[in-house]
């Protein structure tokens, strides 16, 4: 059994979030897998106990926009994202530019 | 107008015996803002994944932290068996139960003695852990660990617990739920301990559930989520109801906590009486192909696992989101508009567990 998502274009991960925060949805998780040439973002989402899974494609040079805005909590994750796997995010609320996590090498997951 | 400076807090702390930072923005006494940092000792387990197979890898998910050990085994194993639509024998399925809300008491009861040691009160801390080690002798005689179990396998549990050793269990459970009692009412109702914990570090139900927190954290800011009402494992057999509180302040984490632990002696009570004969688990044949999320609840909240396999041995990506994680942003909000003698016990108040946050 595999868990179903909802496939959302890069471009559109806003409006979409947008929609999810107006319907009474919190942020559960954000998480990045490295895919040939790209990364698989899945961002899951939570209303009571349902939960709700987007999936985003992100080729390796393209970025993707910060949900920070709407969900401010996402900001560990994005940078986490960031800080493990390289992926771009832009206008993170609390952007700490790559210090997340000390670690020995930049982008480990990557 | 006041002055503001910025203080530096942790990474090394006397209440926090793992490292995580905070930037303390202050305007004289009081906190106005507060940035945590983290990753001062991130382990990069989860790409362990490149080296061990998705059998071996239950070990190193139980290794994430000592603490939470049987919980990150567990959703780990859920998580894989999923993929493969492996159906876990109800026995195996209670044990697991049992063994979590076993994990709960102890944790909770861990989490008392540091709050205790944290606000002075060296003989509550130490009741608090004396009792907590009577979990930890109960862990090793059925599973043989203390800390890192090994019970957990994909397709069940590697090892019966025997009807008589549940009967001892639930003796001694009886009885350590009487001397709980005792603790719990110096927790709740003493003077000293009310006065570093009442009206301090408010958290409202809006602020929780827009900050996505989780756990004990969530639920005293009066939101009644509690995963294991999804009814995984044996949770579904089992009658309970989510520990809240509407407060939402220090005090009521704790209370929180502490119903918990009651609740846990009930459900473990409950299964117990309910645990069916028969085998523990299934043979697992061939490898993981697909992928699966799923969440469980662990002592201190909400935690997410991630699979995804390709139908080899090695799995591409395990994901594991820790309650901590999740409660970071919380915590700065809880922060902000308190003295900073109270920074502290805030701090503690979610029950940080940095080891699985580094996993």
């Amino acid at each position: 059994m595999n868990t179903e998502y909802k496939v959302v274009e890069a471009g559109h991960v806003l409006e979409e979030m947008q929609q999810l925060r107006a319907d009474g949805y919190h942020l559960i998780q954000q998480c990045a897998t490295r895919i040939d040439h790209g990364y698989e973002l899945i961002y899951s989402f939570g209303r009571e106990l349902e939960a709700q899974n987007l999936k985003i494609t992100l080729d390796e040079d393209s970025s993707i926009s910060s949900i920070t805005s709407i969900f401010p909590c996402a900001f560990v994750y994005e940078n986490e994202m960031h800080d493990l796997f390289g992926v771009d995010i832009k206008n993170i609320v609390l952007d700490y530019h790559g210090n997340l996590y000390r670690t020995a090498i930049k982008t480990p997951f990557k | 107008m006041s002055k503001r400076s910025v203080i530096p807090f942790g990474p090394q702390h006397p209440v926090l015996p793992e490292p995580i930072h905070l930037d303390l923005v202050m305007e004289d006494e009081k906190v106005v803002e507060a940035i945590p940092s983290i990753g001062f000792i991130h382990r990069g387990l989860e790409k362990l994944v490149d080296k061990k197979d998705f059998n071996e890898m239950v070990y190193v998910a139980e290794r994430i932290c000592g603490i939470c050990s049987l919980g990150h085994g567990l959703g780990y194993s859920e998580a894989v068996e999923h993929v493969m639509d492996i159906e876990v024998p109800s026995r195996a399925k209670y044990i697991r139960t049992i063994l979590s809300e076993m994990s709960r008491i102890h944790s909770h009861i861990l989490w008392l003695g540091l709050l205790a040691d944290g606000f002075g009160f060296e003989s509550l801390y130490m009741e608090s852990w004396r009792l907590r080690e009577q979990v930890l002798d109960m862990f090793e005689e059925a599973t043989g660990g203390r800390v890192i179990f090994s019970i957990m396998k994909i397709g069940g549990i590697r090892k019966d617990i025997s009807n008589e050793m549940l009967a001892d269990f639930q003796k001694r459970f009886d009885k350590m739920e009487e001397e709980l009692k005792d603790i719990a009412k110096t927790f709740l109702d003493d003077v000293a301990v009310q006065s570093r914990l009442r009206d301090v570090g408010f958290l409202t139900k809006q602020q929780a559930e827009d900050l996505g927190c989780c756990g004990p954290f969530l639920r005293a800011s009066g939101v009644k989520r509690d995963i294991r009402s999804t009814g995984y494992e044996a949770y579904g057999e089992l009658d309970f109801e989510p520990c809240y509180s509407e407060i939402g302040d220090s005090y009521a984490r704790t209370e929180v906590r502490i119903k918990e632990i009651f609740q846990a002696f009930d459900l473990i009570r409950q299964a117990i009486a309910k645990i069916p004969a028969g085998e523990i688990d299934v043979p697992v044949k061939g490898f993981p192909n697909g992928e699966y999320l799923t969440r469980i609840e662990q002592p201190r909240g909400e935690a997410v696992y991630f699979v995804k396999a390709n139908g080899s041995k090695f799995i591409d990506r395990m994901r594991v989101r820790t309650p901590t994680f999740a409660n970071l942003a919380g915590l700065t909000e809880t922060l902000k508009g308190c003295d900073l003698a109270d920074v502290p016990m805030l701090v503690l108040t979610i029950d940080p567990c940095i080891s699985c946050t580094e996993r």
